[in-house]
């Protein structure tokens, strides 16, 4: 018995494949012949239909797919379009919904692989998506059904940090019914927005929104609050973490969540050693506004200065809000003492949007003087007077000063890289928590059931805090508002008859999801943690370690078909 | 797209508009108009059979108007839903002509001229607009000459010209040199239809045009009337050919447009229009500049910009990489004006900053980033709304709830709350679905009680 024969046997039934070749408009057709790619899938063994669509994602190239399983009575299907990574998904479920077991889709990659890579041999272009589809066709026919893991789901959420991004956060989920219990390392709620004077662009008082934003969230029944706190451990899962919090004092509490936010916040850069800092006559932004908080500004010659650590080659990247900050700050000493000289020298003005331009306007309309200068060219702070190059004029000019104002970027918090790992979730070059997708995930990270939001992220306002924070709160409720977890069966199994227990692929899953069972001395793996990346598969010495959907007869189908 | 037109928890009405709300936040009574497509949804496979053979041609707006589309159409091509729609104001059998051809072509038999509009009433407990904005008219600004100047486009024409299924293919030829290829394409069909009749002409008479012509202008054939015909046909015949062989010539000399200048804050931080910064545009120039790049490495752009606003998350690192590795140069200021040199050329007038001097350079295209305004409708649908705009015309929110719109139970996200880009967009709007969730759970919880 050849193994082709072995395949069908399992599945005892005939083998019944279609195949769906996608122009991607012009995108794929337009760089190599997709009818004769069809016209060749037909031929191929097993293959029962093959069809050519102009986008086989549309809803009339979904339709074709299931009224072909139901006419031809398809059991197998691939489609040859583009990635797997954004469309495998979508054909699945199509096919699901027609009928037929999810997991015995298959899809080639033609547009990336092909199309794009190719595009100027169109010849040469076409037989390698002959060849893609002759070797997913080989796969498809040793497919097996698979069905979906379910779990269940603990409805409710860790919140860590208690700034305007974990308070919103807390006070949505609680508002939708979930249970929260909110962490803070500090003694106190309200992180950053405590050392704020007065707010931009509407000027409402800091301590104002903050004493209403923490009173709604204290006063929710469902909140427990651990100020003075910080979580000690991780475990678990989506749906069902266990999570060690450890209080200044006394013993750990253990909690068990079904979600947890990331809402940590970053701090204002100390900016030691840079333009002469010392606390008194050059200081930051955010002694700037303790000094407005509590009255005891006095100066009458005010220089700032932007992008001190910041967009340099240490720290690339603009820290967002401080351009904001210091024409709120300047418009302030403004309305105090319209006599005050208040002078900005900026690299650009990051006053995007529309209040915050308006407050540029508005600025410049009180008297407050904007300066350019040139990152390779910074002003030197000397006694007395800031001297600097203005590149507009080519002039080298120099301002008195009896107070300077550096404006330093946030920068994520130290202890950034330790939650990371206790969570295990990443951090980008600048120790900002990296989302799942820049663009279309903002608030997720790519580990499930963990979310994100806030300066945590990248600095953000308190406008843009709050907005997150209220955000996350309806990706937690996609979560838990679901009777139990449904994930992928695509996951690894491991065959306890011939496993050894060398815990090799203990070694390199990179989500944590096996584990060495010492009574029995084998590995086991948690499958609702694991995201079926094959790493314990291609390592395990003994082949007892296999992910579902690329066991080796299925994978050695495909490669015999190059 | 797709997930939300799949979704089973979503109804999706599309080309449909809400025409009044009544009722309180947890209870609000909806008017909306379901449009007439003149195709019916539930038929329609979106097959295209219909668009095919559809005769009346229009430009294309999803192509920002460089492509072409007919009367019967789907928005792209991608589009959901996928059904098509007629464009009742160019359909030749809405406008009371003769014609019916997309009505024979359609298997599904979903098209249907006798469709009016329905009016549906929705019972919701909670509103999200998300109404977006409008680009603004490039042509308000004089000293731009955008609707003058061929070479001149904005930022979104300039993404269709990048896009693979885009109407160049993705190809970045200048809009003068695509319209030159057109009227080439006009003048061949003119002068083979010429040319056939010439050739029934010299078939009759055994000779051929030119030589037959310079006997005639050698008024050999006085008074002969079919002659002097034959005379006219061919003197039409080279008022054709001969521009057409010059301009093909010229369209010899046609390369993709490899020096772009990119002007930032069009119809933005402009007291003449908008006080507001677009926030996005910056970005997208940047973004534009660079696959203009990667499809060509002999591009060269310039950025002109008053700041370059990269303030998001790896933007900064995206300007600066850019600039060192996409030929990409940073200008700080405004461009004073753009005239039409030699070969279609636009010429920028500008001080150069960075040298203090006024100058005058020539580049292959110059892309203006236009800026994000309210759209025309906004006013109209807020007063349907019965909710308020800001001092710019967006919707106007609480700053401490930047979802929440001035009625409860109704709230906003995205470019119709301010400008903002897609992260932000999204994060906003996942912020407008909890606050609506809450609307909604808050009123079941007293239904229950």
């Amino acid at each position: 018995m050849n193994e082709r024969q072995r395949g069908k046997e399992e599945a005892q039934e005939e083998t019944r494949i279609g195949v769906f070749i996608c122009d991607c408009g012009s995108n794929i057709a337009g760089h190599l012949d997709c009818a004769a790619v069809t016209e060749y899938a037909a031929k191929l063994p097993d293959v029962v239909c093959a069809k050519e669509n102009l986008y086989t994602c549309s809803e009339a190239g979904i339709a074709e797919i299931q009224k072909a399983i139901k006419e031809h009575k398809l059991n197998r299907v691939l489609v040859a379009s583009c990635s797997p990574r954004t469309h495998q998904p979508l054909f699945q479920s199509s096919c699901a919904e027609a009928g037929m077991n999810p997991y015995l889709f298959e899809m080639a990659n033609i547009r990336d692989q092909c199309s794009w890579v190719h595009m100027q041999k169109r010849e040469e272009a076409t037989e390698k998506a002959k060849d893609l589809v002759r070797m997913g066709v080989a796969k498809a026919a040793f497919l097996e059904p698979q069905k979906d893991i379910e779990a269940s789901l603990i409805p409710r959420v860790l919140v860590i940090g208690g700034g305007v991004g974990g308070l919103s956060a807390a006070e949505s989920l609680a508002g939708m019914g979930l249970e929260v219990i909110l962490v803070e390392k500090a003694d106190q709620l309200g992180g950053l927005l405590n050392q704020l004077h007065q707010l931009a662009p509407d000027g409402d008082q800091a301590a104002d929104r903050l004493s209403h934003l923490v009173d709604t969230v204290t006063s929710k029944s469902n909140v427990t609050i651990h100020v003075g706190s910080e979580v000690e451990s991780v475990a678990g899962y989506i749906g069902n973490f266990e999570v060690a919090i450890r209080p200044k004092e006394g013993d750990a509490l253990k909690e068990k969540v079904g979600c947890i936010v990331v809402a940590v916040g970053a701090v204002p850069l100390e900016p030691e050693g840079m333009y002469g800092y010392d606390g008194k006559t050059v200081i930051t932004q955010a002694e700037l506004e303790e000094q407005l908080k509590s009255g005891a500004f006095k100066a009458s010659k005010v220089v700032m200065i932007q992008c001190v650590g910041a967009r340099c080659p240490e720290r690339e990247y603009c820290s967002r809000i401080c351009c904001m900050t210091a024409v709120k700050n300047a418009m302030l000493i403004k309305g105090q003492n319209p006599e005050a000289k208040v002078h900005i020298l900026y690299r650009d003005m990051q006053m995007y949007g529309t209040k915050k331009e308006r407050m540029l306007w508005d600025a410049r309309g009180l008297g407050v003087r904007f300066d350019v200068y040139e990152a390779d060219k910074p002003p030197e702070v000397g006694e007395g007077t800031v001297k600097f190059e203005q590149p507009l004029i080519g002039e080298t000019r120099e301002i008195p000063y009896d107070l300077v104002v550096l404006s330093t970027p946030l920068v994520a918090r130290e202890d950034a890289p330790l939650l990371s790992q206790l969570l295990r979730v990443p951090m980008d070059q600048n120790r900002f928590f990296m989302e799942a997708h820049a663009k279309l995930r903002p608030l997720d990270f790519a580990t499930d059931g963990i979310f994100v939001c806030g300066s945590a992220r990248y600095p953000a306002t308190v406008e843009e805090a709050r907005s997150q924070g209220v955000g996350v709160a309806s990706r937690i409720a996609t979560v838990l508002f679901k009777d139990k977890l449904v994930t992928s069966a695509i996951v690894a199994e491991i065959n306890p008859e011939t496993c050894v227990g060398c815990q090799g692929c203990m070694e390199m899953c990179p989500y944590g999801a096996i584990v060495y069972v010492p009574e029995k001395e084998i590995c086991e793996v948690n499958t609702i943690l694991c995201k079926g990346c094959g790493c314990c598969a291609a390592t395990c010495p003994s082949e007892s370690a296999l992910l579902k959907g690329f066991k080796p007869e299925q994978l050695l189908a495909q490669i015999r078909a190059m | 797209m797709l997930d939300v037109g799949r979704h089973p928890n979503i109804e999706l009405m599309a080309y449909s508009e809400v025409e009044k709300v009544e009722g309180e936040a947890g209870d609000f009574k909806v008017t909306v108009r379901r449009k007439a497509r003149y195709v019916d949804e539930d038929k329609c496979t979106g097959c295209g059979a219909c668009t095919e053979k559809c005769p009346t041609l229009l430009a294309d707006a999803f192509n920002m108007g460089l492509g072409e589309r007919k009367a019967i159409y789907s928005w792209f091509a991608q589009g959901i839903p996928s059904t098509h729609t007629i464009d009742a104001e160019n359909c030749r059998q809405l406008q009371g002509k003769k014609c019916g051809i997309c009505k024979k072509t359609c298997q599904a038999d979903a098209v249907n001229f006798e469709q009016e509009d329905r009016i549906v009433e929705l019972n919701v407990g909670a509103i999200i607009v998300a109404s977006g904005y409008e680009v603004f008219d490039a042509s308000r600004v004089p000293e731009y000459r955008y609707r003058d100047i061929p070479n001149v486009i904005t930022a979104l024409e300039f993404e269709r010209l990048l896009s693979a299924s885009g109407p160049t293919g993705g190809h970045l030829d200048r809009p003068s040199d695509i319209a030159a290829k057109a009227e080439i394409a006009a003048l061949e069909k003119k002068a083979k239809k010429a040319k056939k009749t010439l050739e029934k002409l010299e078939e009759k008479f055994g000779e051929s045009s030119s030589e037959f012509f310079k006997h005639y202008e050698g008024r050999q054939y006085e008074g002969d009337e079919d002659r002097k015909k034959w005379a006219d046909r061919y003197m039409e015949y080279l008022a054709v050919a001969e521009p057409l062989e010059a301009l093909k010539k010229k369209a010899e000399g046609f390369t993709v447009a490899k020096k772009l200048a990119f002007i930032q804050c069009v119809g933005s931080r402009d007291l003449r229009f908008y006080p507001f910064c677009s926030g996005y545009c910056c970005m997208h120039s940047i973004k534009e500049a660079i696959i203009a790049y990667e499809h060509e490495p002999e591009t060269r752009s310039v950025i002109f910009g008053m700041d370059i606003r990269a303030v998001g998350k790896g933007f900064e690192e995206y300007k600066i990489r850019g600039g060192n590795q996409a030929g990409i140069s940073y200008v700080r200021g405004r461009v004073a004006e753009i005239t039409e040199g030699s070969d279609r050329r636009p010429v920028l007038t500008y001080e150069d900053t960075r040298e203090r001097v006024v100058k005058s350079e020539a580049f292959d295209l110059v892309i203006l980033a236009t800026a994000c305004v309210p759209s025309k409708g906004i006013s109209a649908l807020a007063e349907i709304l019965g909710i308020e705009l800001d001092e710019f015309g967006f919707y106007k929110t609480d700053v401490s709830n930047p979802m929440d719109t001035t009625r409860p139970g109704i709230f906003t996200c995205g470019c119709a709350h301010s400008p903002m880009d897609i992260p932000e967009s999204v994060a906003q709007a996942s912020g407008a679905a909890a606050r609506a969730a809450q609307i909604l759970l808050e009123s079941e919880m007293r239904k229950a009680s």
